[in-house]
């Protein structure tokens, strides 16, 4: 049996970590990308595009990421299309991404008094003026810390494509445990490596939050 | 000329009945103050004018512009009709400067440079100019609602509605803000008032319409109306005021 010192250990991990940023930011970027799109559909008041995406929304807030990987993975197996492990976790964290961050979004733009929609419509701008000029710049600065703070749910939901193959920082620490038989040390170690990872997240997030408090918009 | 024709104007909201049938002529140049208890049916009928409301039934022509209840909003009203809120409504994440210019560059296409010369213009007119680029939020509540009226201004609307636009200030902030209004007035602008202060309803407006219960129950000059009111509604309205 080949032995692993401290330092193999971390280094794999390590290594692994890149493909949890990579994903991580596959997700957010996919996703905030969707996400936006979702929103300004969801708000624009037409029921037909409302409730399509009400119960797209409800059904990837309502199911376990797990099974929304294990779907993305097996089911398109099972329709015949051979999709690889990267492919199925980032459609799948897109996906899930794009959900909460709508959620959250819509309560940003709701949260702009109704006020500024009146005063806009009487200068005679049309609903995408006023969402653009008026609305969505006010819905940002409110968006930004619970979307920072939602971030760090996405980099700790990567690790459940952990189950469908993908090697990244908890698929790395399973394989590790695998060869070296001491759980405590490297699963110690993943978590160290997730919570630097989240930890300035967080922090930046609270930050943020302090600083919309201080401009006396919340 | 007749500027404002409103005629046999419904509005409900679900069940109740907030207008049951207003009739109004404004002419041009001609300042309305319209009073009543709160629930009257005066601030719906201000925003069924613009349509922040839409009526159920009558008509509405202003400038020559018809609405029809249940018809679409024509997207040029605002050229026409323009409004102040009781509650300022300023967008804080822009300054005074691009409050004013935001609506005749976006919705008129107007140049930045004309907009800019057009925003100082009107915000020179109520007294704002040396505050262009502050933000609403560094400025008092008369201040901001100068900058609400200069805003409505830029877009040069033959009639200007104004929603009780000094309830929410301060009582030492609501002279300077009536100033403006009976500045505007003596330069012929039509202004149609929901307004609690009688004394200013009293020696600026031309005409004072009294609402009650969803219709106009009396209506007159100002000294007519506040000294010999005909009716027992009004009479106990300006006793309890008083």
């Amino acid at each position: 049996m080949i032995d692993f010192t401290l330092w193999d250990i971390v280094r794999n991990l390590l290594l692994a970590a890149r493909w949890t940023v990579v994903l991580s930011l596959i997700a957010f970027v996919g996703g905030a990308t969707l996400g936006f799109v979702l929103t300004v559909l969801r708000l624009s008041g037409t029921k037909w595009l409302r409730y399509p995406i009400n119960i797209y929304v409800d059904i990837f807030q309502g199911t376990p990421l797990l099974m929304q990987m294990f779907l993305a993975f097996f089911g398109a197996a099972a329709l015949g299309f051979n999709v690889s492990a990267w492919a199925a976790a980032s459609v799948a964290l897109i996906l899930f991404t794009s959900a909460f961050l709508c959620d959250i979004w819509r309560g940003c733009v709701e949260a702009v008094p109704k006020g500024q929609w009146q005063a806009s419509r009487v200068l005679g701008m049309n609903y995408l003026e006023t969402m653009r000029h008026v609305i969505l710049p006010q819905a940002l600065r409110l968006s930004v810390p619970p979307t920072v703070g939602f971030s760090v749910q996405v980099i700790k939901g990567t690790a459940l494509a952990s189950v469908i193959g993908f090697v990244e920082l908890t698929r790395a620490g399973t394989m590790l445990n695998n060869a070296t038989f001491a759980p405590f040390t490297i699963f110690a170690l993943v978590a160290l490596f997730y919570f630097a990872l989240c930890y300035p997240l967080s922090c930046y997030s609270r930050h943020l939050e302090r600083q919309l408090y201080d401009a006396g918009l919340r | 000329m007749t500027l404002v024709c409103v005629k046999d104007l419904h509005k409900s909201f679900g069940e109740l009945e907030v207008l049951k049938g207003v009739d109004l002529d404004v002419a041009s140049g001609e300042v309305v103050a319209i009073i009543g208890r709160s629930g009257s049916g005066k601030s719906t009928l201000l925003r069924c004018l613009n349509q922040l409301e839409q009526h159920d039934g009558g008509t509405i022509e202003i400038a020559g512009q018809h609405l029809d209840a249940g018809a679409m909003t024509p997207n040029d009203l605002s050229r026409n009709v323009g409004m102040v809120f009781q509650s300022f409504n300023l967008f804080p994440h822009k300054t005074v400067g691009d409050n004013v210019m935001l609506a005749p560059t976006v919705v008129r296409g107007v140049d930045k440079t004309v907009a800019e010369r057009l925003a100082r213009e009107v915000l020179d007119k109520v007294g704002m100019l040396e505050k262009f680029d502050a933000y609403p939020a560094q400025l008092s509540g008369g201040q901001q609602q100068r900058v609400a009226i200069a805003r409505a201004l830029a877009m040069n609307p033959k009639v200007l509605l104004c929603d009780e636009v000094t309830s929410a200030l301060d009582p030492e902030l609501v002279g300077e803000v009536l100033r403006v209004l009976e500045a505007l007035a003596k330069e012929g602008m039509t202004l149609i008032l929901v307004t609690h202060e009688m004394k200013f309803a009293h020696d600026v407006a031309d005409r004072v319409v009294f609402m009650h219960q969803g219709r106009i129950h009396e209506q007159g000059p100002p000294r007519t109306l506040f000294e010999h009111p005909e009716t027992s509604e009004l009479k106990q309205f300006i006793s309890a005021i008083l």
